[in-house]
């Protein structure tokens, strides 16, 4: 049975959305108070908005344009902690680097890293990969070499693969033995373009 | 182990109107604002614990509820002579956003005893089934059934005055 009195009752005290106002105190309220376990943000970048997130600890995930934000958001639920919370304030160091970085201006990262979401061996890697300064490459082999498994080049291609710290872990900066270019999760066309950017190849990038 | 909650942020997403237009059917659209930060920090904050096979919206709005409750307690202590209920909670026209929001009904809803003000929001605002309002409020379902039907009663004494 309805009547007038449900019917005035249904359609609330409120409009249907809480006001956008409202919300983005709440997000900046848990930020400043840091009872968040990850903040995630959209940040800018030449190949499309990037999803940065980041622990107390640090930057612990950068994901390309076309990753699924609600399956990265998930993965870092079940490895992390599901306090995620979008806010961009605490990501704020992160998309200035980046965008210093993008623009020329920068050629190293100071940003503090959460390295939870990278295995052992993965760590070895990507420590020996960070320290390959800009404007340079190593090979696969001299990587795997670096984090002491000198004939683990496979096994090191596959830590940079999964590398959940693209751009600001250099892993673009490791490439065939041969002169190829090798992989690059985030597309070969990305890997050239950051190597151009930073001038490792002064006569162009190898093509494969 | 925290199982496979989803990420908070979108269980934000999700429950934030519902919630929003509980609050502001209870206490007001002024001291929404508070409540509805209020909820979402506590929820923030006990949200590993939260099962994840239970129902997120009902355990949200029971969060909700106690605020607005904790809300008309703070109220009742300020024991601010009411003569217009609806200018002494804010409730002025202005600061909604409906503009044929129905005062006398709402002061009258404002003014039910805790229990069946919050069932009535809980029923038709809400939208919850009665086992729902029951697990909100901390009652039996009967007991639910009975303040959502004395609210009702209540309530249509004075819209139909």
């Amino acid at each position: 049975m309805t009547d007038r009195l449900e019917d005035a009752l249904r359609r609330g005290a409120s409009a249907e959305h809480v006001a956008a106002g409202t919300t983005r105190r709440l997000s900046a309220r848990i930020a400043q108070e840091g009872l968040a376990d990850i903040s995630y943000t959209p940040v800018d970048s030449p190949f499309g908005p990037l999803l940065a997130a980041a622990t107390k600890r640090g930057l612990v995930r950068l994901a390309f344009p076309e990753e699924d934000v609600d399956s990265v958001l998930e993965r870092l639920a079940r490895r992390i902690s599901p306090r995620i919370v979008e806010a961009p304030a605490p990501l704020e160091p992160v998309q200035r680097e980046l965008e210093e970085y993008f623009s020329g201006a920068r050629r190293g990262f100071e940003l503090s890293l959460d390295w939870s979401l990278i295995g052992p061996f993965g760590r070895r890697v990507l420590r020996a990969t960070a320290e390959i300064p800009y404007g340079g490459v190593l090979s696969y082999g001299e990587v795997a070499a670096d984090a002491g498994s000198p004939r683990g080049s496979r096994a090191a291609g596959n830590a940079l693969g999964s590398n959940p710290i693209p751009i600001v872990i250099p892993c673009h900066r490791v490439v065939r033995t041969g002169g190829g270019i090798g992989g690059y999760g985030g597309g070969l066309d990305r890997k050239r373009w950051l190597l151009e950017l930073e001038g490792a190849f002064p006569g162009g990038p190898p093509s494969a | 182990m925290t199982g496979e909650l989803p990420p908070f942020q979108r269980f934000l997403d999700a429950h934030r109107d519902v919630v929003w237009r509980f609050l502001v059917s209870s206490v007001g659209p002024i001291e929404a604002e508070d409540c509805f930060q209020e909820t979402f920090i506590a929820a923030l904050r006990a949200y590993p614990r939260l099962r994840a096979d239970s129902n997120p919206r009902a355990w949200v709005l029971t969060i909700a509820h106690r605020k607005s409750l904790d809300a008309h307690r703070a109220r009742a202590r300020r024991a601010t002579p009411v003569e217009d209920p609806a200018a002494a909670d804010g409730r002025s026209a202005s600061a909604l956003s409906a503009p044929e929001r129905d005062e006398t009904l709402w002061s009258a809803v404002d003014e039910l005893p805790a229990r069946q003000r919050s069932a009535v929001v809980l029923r038709y605002v809400a939208d919850l089934p009665h086992r729902e309002i029951a697990a909100t409020i901390g009652c039996s379902e009967e007991a639910a059934r009975r303040s959502l039907h004395e609210g009702l009663s209540k309530l249509r004494k004075v819209v139909s005055a």
